[in-house]
């Protein structure tokens, strides 16, 4: 007979030694079957293979900041950031000139900050875009110069991160509020409104970037009534704005298809307005939905600023490609590509860890 | 065993006595959290048995690890003579006589209630197509929603696509069913069509290990319950006698928290 | 009047549209013609501004340069080409050379992209870093930089053409890229293309036999290994029947350059592996978040029947996947497409860089963009029939 209250109360054991600890860790992670050993195996003799030599390259066998480009090619084994400290102004200012380029850093420390405060949802107030607006002038006064003293700069001469920066935020900026516009558009009852909407938005999402920017460096001119000319950083700036304004009312759309069909009739049953249910209900709910890929839309928008290299703007890009074809310098790409690389990715990597973020947020509210 | 069991009262049915599953002193560890501790377990052929325990005690672990859905590190489990092992064909076959119902239904959303039911059928045991069709209908039809057939799992209510997938479970002809809180995702209307289809079930002589709050259910239709707490059997009886006079303190307190719901 | 608005705001009155603002159909009209005045008006000024430009400028509007000669070279081409042929002929090189280059990029982006998704979720931690790792770095750098560096690599990192670098007998690598012996020519290979197609329409049978006897004795037939036994093996016996040619045209290097042998350009090369692995990376997101939307619970579902391992990937797994993976699978083929445009700036003769050539050279820039557009415009235009054909034909399964 068995009894049938069994032991009450068995304690904890701890779990066998070969289930936990560094050993099982690495057994369960690196060799739980003979295939995943045998790649674990190839893999570290790969990177045995291939980390060495990159770190001599990177730092032991290096020239350092002060080598000059005759040094370095006597030996070829190591990186020459020589090349970096003595173009480094110019890859990061273009030819703004030389003892002005405090401007350009203040601007993207500006930049910087703005963007930086506009990830704190405190900061989501309205109060918070003449913040924007004023960051936006100071840039300008910053870069253009003319007023209080500060000797005038024309812009063919911006160029590097700054150049890169404007392009991308600007353009966000100005295209933010058309893109809604032509989100409602889409999702407009009126088939005129409807129609032109997504004619426009499929146009522009089905060609590339680079149509696009050729159409405003030598189609924007035979638009424009003889006698009136724009130049090549505006034409730039308005193929980028129509550009960005279509892909990020793609993602508004997203947003606005996201919120039930009970906030439109709770909007409706109060008897508000088209704009008024739109402004005070849909929106602000349908833009935190769409804040996500609203900032992957920039995160491809700023690695697609380099294209402006095309039609002959110097941004960062294109700094790191003029200081290449310094003769003296020539074949030091490497170094080059490797610096503003990971600029680019600093920028975009942070970008992506915050859209991230805020894609956790979000669901974690949903859920509740 | 089923002596035991029986003070007083007799059992509902008369067992074979022959043993389908067998667990031994088996203990659990999710990384350094004991799950199951030293569970020792015999079940007979045809016998109906009721785990119930707080939320967390470690219910569905035990039971998911018959079909070896969780693995065990300690102890033996045998389960109609064959041992869970590392061996994947062993392991295979215990899943193919061994049904899983689950909280959540876990359908195959791609595939029409009768696809979903005739897939193991064809793929597992080799059955041609348009046998395992008739069989598939057979059981759609015993648990009531044989004209859904054409339909997909997202177009039926929860109560319905739990019973296809008890039917699914079903056309494996499985030796023994396992049911993880196969009511507690239902709505409170569709509680009872689930659970007359598990009592029809029970009539018909089916080996069942089912995890449920529905002490109805267990009252009148379970040979034995299990009281699980922390991760242990901390009490197995007879329905009538874990009720009216259970032995643990625990025990207590667990039912008196369940029926003054 | 305020109360008055809002009950006259639900169905029009019987009888057709009131003529006042309040009333929101009539309200609608008025909208949609004030915006589309607006869009000709804006419309009207422009094509006028534009018609006034070039006739000032005396540009001829029209697709009639077309015709005329090109009279530039065209570094490499799939077609015959000369300078002296036409600008469309010029333009059909560029369209063509786009699209070989979008193909061999899907083809091993999807490829590279899948093994690197799936790795992103083995079980083995160092694979899974890895593939994570390179995600992470290749996504958040523009393409054009990975270009850049790709051919850079190419025509500066590598030898001039008499010191080519000669890894392999035969094989040739150099600043003009990279040479390799291809077989010589010989009925045979024809031959074994076509043994290809009889493998393919044979092993398609043999799939549908194997079904239909599935479904009759409930016996499986390893289908998919003989399909591929078929596909392999069928071509290797033509080839041995026409009597196992080994023959290669190996290149040779005569003064300046390479004679005979295959040739893979530096800018095709720099292109076609700067597109592949940066669109690689964004292809490892879209698989592994397809597999993962796919609820554990129905991987417990089939190991619970006792399916094992491989029917449950084939019947379970992956037919949901699918629907998650294609939808954004497909943009990231558009987005590999349209990206080739890049190829301009590195001067491989894509679509978009002779029609720059061609509207420098003949000032017709209104025809060169439309053509541009025009040819990506069809691209998208039949990816997106496609798409929405895949959406039906899955949302009519699900309902
Ligand atoms: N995969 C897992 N990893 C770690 N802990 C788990 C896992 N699954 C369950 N647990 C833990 O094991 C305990 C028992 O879980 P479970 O068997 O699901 O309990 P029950 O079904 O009785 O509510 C719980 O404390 C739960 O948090
Ligand atoms: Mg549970």
């Amino acid at each position: 007979m068995t009894d049938n209250v069994q032991s009450v109360g068995l304690p904890d054991e701890r779990p066998p030694a070969n289930t936990v600890g560094p050993i099982a860790w690495l057994r369960n992670n690196l060799f739980n079957s003979w295939y995943n050993a045998i790649l674990t195996i190839l893999v570290l003799g790969l990177l045995a293979s291939a980390i060495p030599p990159f770190l001599n390259w990177l730092l032991f066998r290096a020239h350092g900041f002060d080598a000059t480009s005759t040094v370095c090619r006597q030996d070829a084994g190591g990186a020459c950031w020589g090349f970096i400290s003595e173009k480094l102004r110019f890859i990061m200012f273009g030819m703004f000139p030389w003892e002005q380029q405090w401007r350009p850093l203040v601007t993207i420390a500006v930049f910087i900050a703005l963007l930086v405060a506009s990830c704190d949802r405190r900061f989501w107030k309205p109060w918070f875009g003449l913040v924007w607006a004023a960051g936006l002038a100071l840039v300008a006064v910053l870069m253009w110069g003319g007023v209080f003293g500060l000797t005038y700069v024309e812009n063919t001469l911006w160029g590097g991160l700054p150049l890169t920066i404007i392009l991308s935020v600007i353009g966000l900026a100005v295209a933010f509020p058309v893109s809604i516009l032509l989100a409602l558009g889409r999702r407009s009852n009126m088939p005129a409104v409807k129609v032109l909407c997504v004619t426009y938005i499929e146009l522009i999402r089905g060609v590339p970037l680079i149509s696009l920017l050729f159409m405003a460096s030598v189609m924007l001119p035979l638009f424009l009534p003889n006698g009136v000319s724009i130049d090549k950083l505006l034409r730039a700036q308005i193929a980028f704005i129509m550009f960005a304004a279509a892909y990020m009312a793609e993602a508004i759309r997203g947003g606005l298809q996201a919120i039930p069909k009970g906030q439109y009739e709770a909007a409706d049953g109060l008897g508000l307005g088209y704009w008024q249910k739109m402004r005070k209900i849909i929106l602000p709910q349908a833009l935190a939905i769409a804040i996500p890929p609203l900032v992957n839309t920039f995160i491809s928008f700023f690695k697609d600023t380099s294209l402006v290299i095309i039609i002959g703007l110097y941004d960062l890009l294109g700094t790191a490609k003029a200081a290449l074809s310094d003769p003296s310098w020539r074949g030091f790409y490497r170094e080059a590509y490797l610096f503003i690389g990971v600029i680019y990715w600093i920028f975009c990597f942070s970008m992506s860890k915050y859209s991230q973020k805020l894609e956790r947020d979000l669901n974690r509210g949903h859920r509740r | 065993m089923s002596q035991a069991m029986s003070q007083g009262t007799k059992p509902k049915h008369t067992l074979s006595g022959e043993e389908i599953i067998r667990c031994t002193g088996v203990n659990k560890w999710y990384g350094e959290f004991h799950v199951l501790k030293n569970v020792n377990l015999s079940v007979q052929k045809g016998e109906r048995i009721v785990v119930c325990g707080p939320s967390g005690s470690g219910k569905s672990t035990m039971i998911r690890c018959l079909n070896r859905l969780e693995e065990h590190q300690k102890g033996t489990i045998v389960i109609d003579g064959i041992e869970l092992t590392n061996n994947l064909k062993n392991i295979e076959l215990v899943r193919r006589e061994v049904g899983m119902v689950f909280q959540h239904f876990n359908l195959f959303p791609h595939l029409t209630v009768l696809e979903n039911c005739t897939l193991a059928p064809i793929w597992v045991r080799k059955m041609p197509k348009a046998e395992a069709e008739e069989r598939a209908m057979s059981y759609l039809k015993r648990v009531r929603i044989a004209e859904q057939a054409k339909k997909y799992p997202g177009q039926l209510s929860g109560g319905q696509q739990q019973r296809v997938a008890i039917a699914r479970s079903l056309c494996m002809s499985p030796k023994v069913m396992l049911f993880d809180e196969p009511t507690s995702a239902l709505d409170p209307e569709m509680v009872k069509e689930v659970l007359d289809v598990m009592i029809g079930l029970a009539e018909d002589g089916m080996t069942m290990l089912c995890v449920t709050h529905e002490m109805g259910f267990a009252k009148s239709v379970a040979d034995r319950v299990i009281f699980m707490d922390r991760g242990e059997i901390v009490e197995q009886d007879t329905p009538d006698a874990f009720f009216s006079n259970p032995k643990s303190e625990r025990t207590r307190l667990f039912l008196s928290q369940i029926l003054n719901h | 009047m305020a109360t008055e608005t809002r009950t006259t705001q639900g169905a029009p009155p019987p009888g057709g549209v009131s003529f006042s603002l309040s009333d929101p159909t009539f309200r609608a009209i008025v909208y949609q013609i004030l915006v589309v005045g607006a869009v000709v008006l804006v419309g009207w000024f422009l094509i006028s501004n534009t018609l006034d430009n070039l006739a000032r400028r005396s540009i001829a509007t029209g697709y009639h340069f077309l015709e005329r000669e090109a009279a530039f070279g065209i570094g490499e081409s799939l077609i015959d080409y000369s300078p002296k042929d036409t600008y469309g002929r010029a333009f059909l090189v560029g369209v063509l050379n786009t699209l070989k280059v979008s193909i061999i990029g899907v083809i091993l982006a999807t490829i590279i992209g899948t093994i690197i998704g799936v790795a992103r979720l083995s079980s083995n931690w160092l694979i899974a870093k890895l593939a994570s790792t390179y995600v992470e770095i290749i996504r958040n750098i523009p393409p054009l930089l990975q270009l850049f560096f790709w051919y850079a690599l190419v025509s500066d990192g590598l030898p001039p053409v008499r010191q080519a670098l000669n890894p392999i007998p035969g094989v040739f690598l150099s600043q003009r890229g990279l040479r390799v012996p291809v077989p010589a020519p010989d009925p045979v290979w024809a031959n074994m293309g076509i043994a290809l197609l009889v493998a393919i329409v044979a092993a398609w049978g043999v799939s549908r036999w194997a079904r239909a006897r599935q479904a009759r004795t409930g016996q499986p037939f390893p289908a998919g290994w003989t399909g591929l036994g078929l596909i392999v093996g069928l071509p290797i016996l033509t080839w041995l029947a026409g009597g196992a040619p080994l023959a290669m045209d190996v290149p040779k290097l005569t003064g300046f350059n390479f004679t005979g042998g295959g040739a893979i350009s530096p800018e095709f090369f720099a292109i076609l592996t700067g597109l592949t692995l940066y669109t690689a990376a964004f292809i490892a997101e879209v698989v592994r978040s397809g597999i993962k939307a796919v609820n554990w619970g129905q991987t417990e579902a089939a190991r619970a029947l006792g399916l094992p391992s491989s029917p449950t990937l084939r019947l379970v797994i992956l037919p949901q996947a699918l629907r998650v993976i294609v939808p954004p699978l497909t943009s990231q083929y558009l987005n590999l497409t349209k990206n080739s445009s890049l190829a301009l700036a590195i001067g491989y003769p894509d679509l978009v860089s002779i029609a720059n050539t061609t509207l420098n050279q003949t000032g017709q820039a209104i025809e060169g963009v439309t053509m541009i557009m025009g040819t990506y415009l069809v691209i998208s235009l039949s990816i997106s029939i496609f798409m929405n054909w895949y959406n039906k034909r899955i949302a009519l399964v699900e309902r």
